[in-house]
């Protein structure tokens, strides 16, 4: 965990609603963690998964849902942000040889990342991303480049039509094993049809390092804080 | 700045044990204080309150446990905690390894037998310096009011507790009541060697596209700067009714709300909500707290203890 200000080096609007924000200032952070924006004016800090990281510079990809995320927009180049680092434990990258990603609407971000890992280490992944409707749809251009990518949007505006756990049953590719962020609905269904995965699990935090327990979970090995033992959890572990 | 440490004193004492500044984390949000030893060294610290710990293991409420506020946040934990066993035998030995202090414990429960069972666990722990009276709990027997807005139940479970621990007992008391110097003066009468004051001030938030509360219990704590002024002035008040030493908390932000707290009456401080949104909260303070003196002209902070009362 790492407490700094990091600079804001560019904020702008991706699609309906989604926005993505890069900080510069950063060290390394690893796929799948997470950290806490300080958005001036509100008390709490803003957990957020890391969308990428570059040369000293993360990313973030974020929804406006609410007041704090409606003030981010407003944030303009050159601000400075308390930003703590580092949060929760990432994805366990070594599990898979064929891996498939799968994510829901803005749990693209950490799923993003983790591709471009992938892509890294010279293994291209499958990678099934869904969204409500073809205004929502994000970085489908930078995945296709690295991945085997399949979009799906619930109305079936663009790309597959249905959610991404269908598209999944339906792929025609081969994985072995899956790591998975967005809505508790998709992973429930996810888990349902096979629980050899990772899933990224959201709770509203206090903290965000482990302090206040506003986060815990049951698991078949006890509880565990979505902020410090997880946010990524075995599937198999938890209780959806 | 290392001048100014060597001629001003932070040091003050709290039942005969001497800390080296009045500065304390706040029980539950600290945890049991050794992971924020990875962020700094923790033996900066006066002393710590650890994470309310009853006689059986709690996982608390259903998420969410958490909403934010202007100025702050409401919790509804639930007093997660592995069980008062466990705190000494794992908690406090992992504690040990990184912090070289005596500690404070923080004993909830929901009837009098969970209060001195648990309490009188603590006797045998030598890192454990006082025992710290967490009176917000619902009493199950009493019918689900809080033992803390009673004064008469706060006398008498004092009274029982103190006859079965060997250890300095804190009282901290419940800002929900009418007058907070009546309880105050319950606690004492029922033996308190201290008082705490203030836990959290009730409150709710109510989500505005599903007109649901948004904690899963519905209302939960309100801490955080928003609560400072009714803490100081809660201190004050119980300040001028009682000559038990006061550990003030509520909202404390910075060295400056210290020094304002210690002025109501305070003799030490707990810092809570802050931890949660600044890791290095505590350490920050307490660095600063030598700058903000020399600013003030104060030598001895052991000396502004209720100061306010006397100009
Ligand atoms: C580990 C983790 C990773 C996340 N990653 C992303 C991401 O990459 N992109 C993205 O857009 N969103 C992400 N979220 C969700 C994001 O934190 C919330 O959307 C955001 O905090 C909402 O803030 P607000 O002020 O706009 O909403 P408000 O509803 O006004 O916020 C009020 C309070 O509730 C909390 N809160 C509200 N919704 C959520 C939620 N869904 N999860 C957690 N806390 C919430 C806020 O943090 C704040 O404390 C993540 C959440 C977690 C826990
Ligand atoms: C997340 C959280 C958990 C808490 N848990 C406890 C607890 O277990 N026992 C207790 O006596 N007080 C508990 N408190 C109350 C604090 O110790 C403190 O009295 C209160 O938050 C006011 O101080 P603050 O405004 O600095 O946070 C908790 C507060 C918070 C925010
Ligand atoms: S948010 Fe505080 S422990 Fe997880």
């Amino acid at each position: 965990m790492i407490s700094k200000k990091l600079t804001v080096v560019s904020n702008k609007k991706l699609a309906d609603g989604i926005y993505e924000m890069r900080l510069s200032g950063a060290d390394y952070v690893v796929p799948g963690s997470f950290l806490e924006v300080t958005v001036p004016g509100f008390y709490l800090n803003r957990p957020f998964g890391v969308g990428n990281y570059e040369d000293g510079e993360i990313t973030i990809y974020y929804k406006v849902v609410g007041n704090g995320t409606d003030k981010m927009t407003e944030v303009s180049v050159g601000t400075k942000l308390n930003v703590i680092y580092g949060l929760g434990n990432g994805f366990n990258m070594e599990r898979a040889i064929r891996p498939l990603l799968v994510s829901g609407g803005i749990g693209i971000a950490p799923i993003y990342y983790l591709a471009k890992a992938f892509a890294k280490k010279g293994v291209r992944p499958i990678v099934v991303t869904g969204f409500r409707n073809a205004s929502e749809v994000v970085l489908s251009n930078e995945l296709k480049e690295i991945a085997d990518l399949v979009v799906c949007t619930d109305d079936g505006s663009m790309g597959f039509n249905g959610n991404p756990v269908s598209a999944v049953k339906a792929l025609d590719k081969e994985w072995d094993y899956y790591y998975a962020c967005g809505p508790m609905v998709m992973m429930k269904y996810l888990k349902m049809y096979s629980d050899k995965g990772e899933l990224s699990l959201e709770a509203r935090m206090g903290c965000g390092f482990g302090a206040c327990m506003g986060c815990s979970i049951i698991t078949k090995s006890g509880y565990k804080r979505v902020c410090k033992e997880g946010p990524v959890f075995d599937a198999d572990e938890v209780e959806l | 700045m290392s001048t100014v440490n060597n001629v001003l004193d932070t040091q003050i004492e709290l039942f005969g044990v001497k800390l080296d500044n009045p500065i304390i984390p706040a029980s539950g949000t600290y945890g049991f204080g050794y992971e924020f030893s990875e962020y700094y060294d923790i033996n900066c610290l006066g002393s710590i309150s650890l994470k309310g710990t009853t006689k059986e293991a709690r996982y608390g409420n259903p998420l969410p446990r958490i909403a934010e506020c202007p100025n702050g946040l409401i919790n509804a934990i639930g007093l997660q905690n592995p069980g008062v066993d466990k705190v000494i035998e794992v908690e406090l030995k992992k504690l040990d390894e990184v912090y070289k202090k005596p500690v404070i414990a923080n004993v909830g429960g929901h009837s009098f037998e969970e209060y001195t069972t648990t309490v009188a666990k603590f006797n045998d722990v030598d890192k454990v310096f006082a025992v710290e009276l967490n009176i917000s709990c619902p009493n199950v027997q009493g019918g689900g009011m809080a033992f803390g807005t009673n004064p008469d139940t706060v006398e008498e479970l004092v009274r029982e507790i103190k006859k079965v621990s060997t250890k300095p007992i804190i009282v901290k008391l419940s800002p929900n009541v009418t007058d907070i110097k009546l309880l105050a003066k319950a606690a004492e009468r029922g033996g308190a060697d201290g008082l705490s004051l203030i836990n959290t001030l009730v409150g709710m938030r109510i989500d505005l596209k599903t007109a649901r509360p948004i904690i899963s219990v519905k209302r939960g704590g309100y801490s955080g700067p928003g609560v400072f002024p009714v803490a100081v002035n809660m201190v004050y008040a119980v300040k001028e009714v009682t000559d038990l030493p006061i550990i003030g908390m509520g909202g404390i932000s910075s060295a400056e709300d210290v020094i304002e707290m210690m002025y109501a009456g305070a003799t030490a401080v707990m810092v809570g909500s802050y931890n949660l949104v600044n890791p290095y909260g505590c350490k920050e303070i307490i660095d600063d707290l030598p700058v903000v003196m020399e600013k003030l002209g104060i030598n001895k902070l052991s000396d502004i203890t209720g100061r306010s009362h006397n100009v």
